[in-house]
């Protein structure tokens, strides 16, 4: 009953993930093709690693003879912030069976957000639009991968740039959070632990470093109290 | 260019470790998704990550340099649109629409 409108909203949240996954998806694209490769293989990536950063990263340790150990370990490393976004979600998922497993693979950064952020209409199905939203996602993806790849350096990128509207997204998507939670703390640890690693201690490492850091400190703050002013259940 | 074999091998090293990093903590945490803290986490984690992605926008940015930065005006945009209008699109469309013109057209250099 609720199918079309379910589809009309994932749409909706998930279009400025479509702007930004296409270049993205392409330029990867585009990179992959100069090794050679059949394009065929770069929608295969999109298919089955689906990752942003790994895949960029897939290309240069391909480029270089990497071992298979190298890659993996790299790869895991690069992609460790991941465990966080389970942590966040692990009650949270609607959906059972190979759905949630599916819903599970598709969890990248933007998948993340938008599943974490987005508030939906009374009464829509919510494990239908997580569902969608994951799945739209990864088409976004697939499809940029695969026509980069296919066009390969044919594309000119005068689109330079379009790659901002994944930021702008999770910058709307933080205000929708501060007004969903209505308490400045976590917002202020965000900017405090990201700008200090930023600054002092590591820019290549950036996000990993201030999740971690981040992470250990609401944990400190939760276990230095014994009750929790912010439970709300 | 190596073999196709080995490339397949490499693409199914790639999405196994993948899938590793995204499925662990569901996995491991399954039988304990109620407990306060992970509800704690599960409520102020997100917050606390969305902040991270957008501050890690600015991970190439000179912050000495003498001009504003694309990147932090680009962002700034999309806030103030957003508080203004709360449209999504708007505020995307808008915040990357300026930060591609001053990308391509270097109108603020430095």
């Amino acid at each position: 009953m609720h199918s079309e409108t379910v589809n009309a909203v994932a749409l909706r949240a998930s279009l400025p993930v479509l702007f930004g996954y296409l270049p993205l998806g392409m330029a990867f694209g585009v990179l992959f093709s100069d090794l050679g490769y059949h394009w065929i293989f770069a929608t295969l990536m999109g298919l089955f690693v689906y990752a942003g950063a790994g895949q960029f990263l897939a290309v240069g340790l391909l480029a270089n003879h990497a071992a298979l150990m190298e890659i993996a370990v790299t790869t895991f490393l690069l992609n460790s912030r991941h465990l966080f976004y389970g942590i966040s979600l692990v009650g949270r998922l609607r959906n059972r069976s190979w759905r949630r497993i599916y819903q599970i693979f598709g969890l990248t950064d933007e998948t993340y957000s938008l599943l974490t952020s987005t508030r939906l209409p009374e009464g829509l199905d919510e494990a239908a639009f997580q569902f969608r939203v994951t799945l739209f996602n990864q088409l976004y993806w697939v499809l940029g991968c695969t026509l980069g790849a296919w066009l390969g350096g044919q594309i000119s990128f005068s689109t330079a740039g379009i790659e901002f509207v994944l930021p702008a997204l999770f910058m709307v998507l933080v205000i929708e959070q501060y007004r969903h939670i209505r308490h400045p703390a976590p917002f202020v640890l965000a900017v405090v632990m990201g700008m200090l690693t930023l600054l002092l201690i590591s820019r290549d490492q950036m996000l990993l470093i201030s999740i971690a850091l981040s992470l250990s400190a609401l944990l400190l703050y939760k276990g230095g109290q014994r009750w929790n002013p912010y439970h709300t259940s | 260019m190596e073999s196709i074999s080995h490339l397949l091998i490499v693409i199914a090293v790639l999405s196994g470790v993948t899938f590793l990093t995204r499925a662990l903590p569901f996995m491991l945490l399954y039988k304990v998704a109620e407990h306060p803290t992970l509800v704690y986490l599960g409520r102020y984690l997100p917050p606390v990550l969305m902040v991270l992605l957008v501050l890690y926008t600015f991970k190439d940015v000179d912050f000495s340099g003498a001009g504003l930065a694309p990147e932090l005006l680009g962002i700034s945009l999309v806030t103030v649109l957003h508080l203004c209008f709360r449209q999504p699109l708007l505020s995307i469309v808008g915040g990357t629409a300026l930060y591609m013109v001053l990308l391509q057209g270097g109108l603020l250099g430095g």
